[in-house]
């Protein structure tokens, strides 16, 4: 399995998308005009080189701010992230409520380099700066009857425009099982390239966890609810039929949008095969033993 | 006065060509540049085959005339744009990967309605000068019909490709249809018609 190691110094890559999109595209018509492949060299293997930070910061699909993708880092001026405090709830010992900065002070967030695979077909790998979520559910000590975890992101129409979109129920509502929300591949993110999260990718405090679709990853969160039943997230409540609770990255289950077996990395030209479990199988497949994904999407 | 100003039709049609291209030496195509130039150009065959629907209703009720011969123009640009939109999907997208194409055709709707639809434009286009049209005589006005099967397949495939907020693809699907239902033989006669004078 292709996981990806944390690296101490992430090097901010210069590559310009433009730049590989002329390169292949020149390939491209090649091959349209029938040149042979071996004139164009054989596919380098794919390697997970971190996207940069301005496609990070400059592309994003946070539809509180806007739907599209190139506008939100343009809508987020007015969105103010600081104080800031995230109630923990629900059925635990300890509820708690954290200031984020005594989050960082008490969780030492590290940096964890994750891809990061959107369910419309287009991925990225982000550096993000996170500790796990199971040392706050460590803190607040969950009873027997937590099943679930309930994420609810800020409701502020007056500073996230998008919230004022009737189409959707707002706030934003995602969830996990409690075993799902323990791996330690699933963090609470502060920070994107040793830098603080910007209010584009969730800022302050955000859930990561990359073995799923992107819209799981739910940001600005101010609270999480420790549950006994499954909590029904607003893109099931949108579209149930194409987002499930699990919401697990599967090739071998289509999406009647978007190619779910391939994915265009950020500022990269040709297809790559999505991986299972986004490349994360061995630390999470276990967790899924025995359901069908199929049902279970 | 039209008859005059019909070249433009030219400028304004290359004008989404000229800004995409644009938009590319600049490097402003987003991070996604595959996905928006395909969106865009999509969006420009969209646009350019409800005014090529424009014209035959406003000179029934009008009596323009002179728009007639942009019909045929914005008829072929659109295919031109429609033609671009696909070969991006198939050249750039997925890069002639057929065994990922094929997948794609057959498991998704939206992809094959799409697809449908340029195959109906493809002998309108072919057909669309004078010659196809003496040759093919009472029949062309028939085959020329497929239009509107088109259209309402691209506004299916828009419907279809949306996430979730249909909104945007039923105000052109509106559109369309009301394009399609002045040509509807009790409504036509039903609204009022210019004399020649
Ligand atoms: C085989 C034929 C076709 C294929 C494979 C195809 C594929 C696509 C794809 C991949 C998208 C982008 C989906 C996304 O948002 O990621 C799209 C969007 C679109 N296509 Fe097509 N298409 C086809 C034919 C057509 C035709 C003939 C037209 C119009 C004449 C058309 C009009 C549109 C429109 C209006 C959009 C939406 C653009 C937007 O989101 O703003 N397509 N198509």
């Amino acid at each position: 399995m292709r996981a990806i190691t944390p690296l101490n110094i992430t090097p901010e890559p210069l590559y310009l998308n433009r730049r590989a999109f002329m390169r292949t595209f020149g390939a491209g018509l090649a091959v349209a005009a029938g040149a042979p492949a071996t004139l164009l060299g054989a596919p380098s293997e794919p390697t997970d080189l971190p996207t940069s930070f301005k496609d990070i910061t400059h592309y994003n699909n946070f539809y509180e701010f806007s739907s599209n993708k190139q506008a939100v880092a343009r809508m987020v001026s007015g969105f103010e992230t600081t104080p800031w405090q995230l109630e923990v709830t629900g059925r635990v010992a300890k509820p708690a409520l954290f200031d984020v900065e005594e989050l960082i002070t008490r969780f030492q967030p590290e940096e964890r380099v994750y891809r990061l695979r959107c369910v419309e077909g287009w991925s990225m790998v982000i550096p993000w700066h996170g500790f796990p979520l199971a040392r706050i559910l460590e803190a607040v000590q969950p009873t027997p009857e937590a099943r679930y975890l309930k994420f609810i992101t800020v409701h502020r129409p007056r500073q996230m425009p998008g919230q004022k979109n009737g189409w959707y129920h707002w706030p934003y509502v995602e969830g996990l099982r409690l075993d799902e929300a323990l791996n330690d591949l699933a963090i609470l993110a502060t920070g994107l390239y040793a830098k603080k999260l910007l209010a584009q990718n969730g800022a302050p405090v955000r859930l990561v966890v990359p073995w799923k679709y992107g819209f799981k990853s739910i940001k600005s969160i101010v609270r999480i609810e420790l549950v006994k039943s499954r909590p029904t997230s607003l893109w099931m409540r949108a579209a149930p039929h194409e987002y499930g609770f699990y919401a697990n990255v599967n090739p071998k289950v289509p999406h009647p949008r978007w190619s779910q077996a391939s994915e265009r990395r950020i500022g990269e030209f040709r297809r790559r095969r999505t991986l299972m479990y986004n490349g994360y199988e061995e630390q999470v497949a276990h967790l899924y033993a025995g359901m069908d994904l199929k049902a279970n999407y | 006065m039209i008859a005059r100003a019909r070249w433009l039709v030219h400028p304004l049609a290359l004008l989404p060509l000229a800004l995409l291209f644009y938009d590319f030496l600049i490097d402003n195509l987003t991070a996604n540049p595959i996905q928006e130039i395909t969106q865009r150009t999509g969006k420009t065959a969209l646009i350019l085959l409800i005014l090529t629907l424009v014209v035959t209703p406003v000179n029934r009720h009008f009596r323009l005339p002179d728009l007639v011969p942009l019909r045929k123009r914005l008829g072929l640009y659109a295919f031109l744009y429609a033609t671009l939109h696909l070969s991006i999907f198939v050249g750039l997208d997925y890069f002639f990967d057929w065994e990922l194409i094929l997948l794609e055709l057959s498991e998704k709707l939206y992809v094959l309605v799409g697809l449908t639809a340029w195959l109906l434009l493809l002998p309108l286009a072919v057909t669309s000068t004078k010659g196809w049209q003496r040759r093919l005589g009472k029949r062309w006005k028939g085959l020329h019909r497929l239009i509107y099967v088109a259209a309402s397949a691209v506004i299916l495939h828009f419907l279809w490709l949306v996430k979730s907020d249909i909104r945007e693809p039923l105000a052109y699907g509106a559109g369309v249809a009301l394009l399609l239902t002045l040509r509807l033989p009790p409504v036509r006669r039903w609204l009022p018609r210019r004399t020649p004078e």
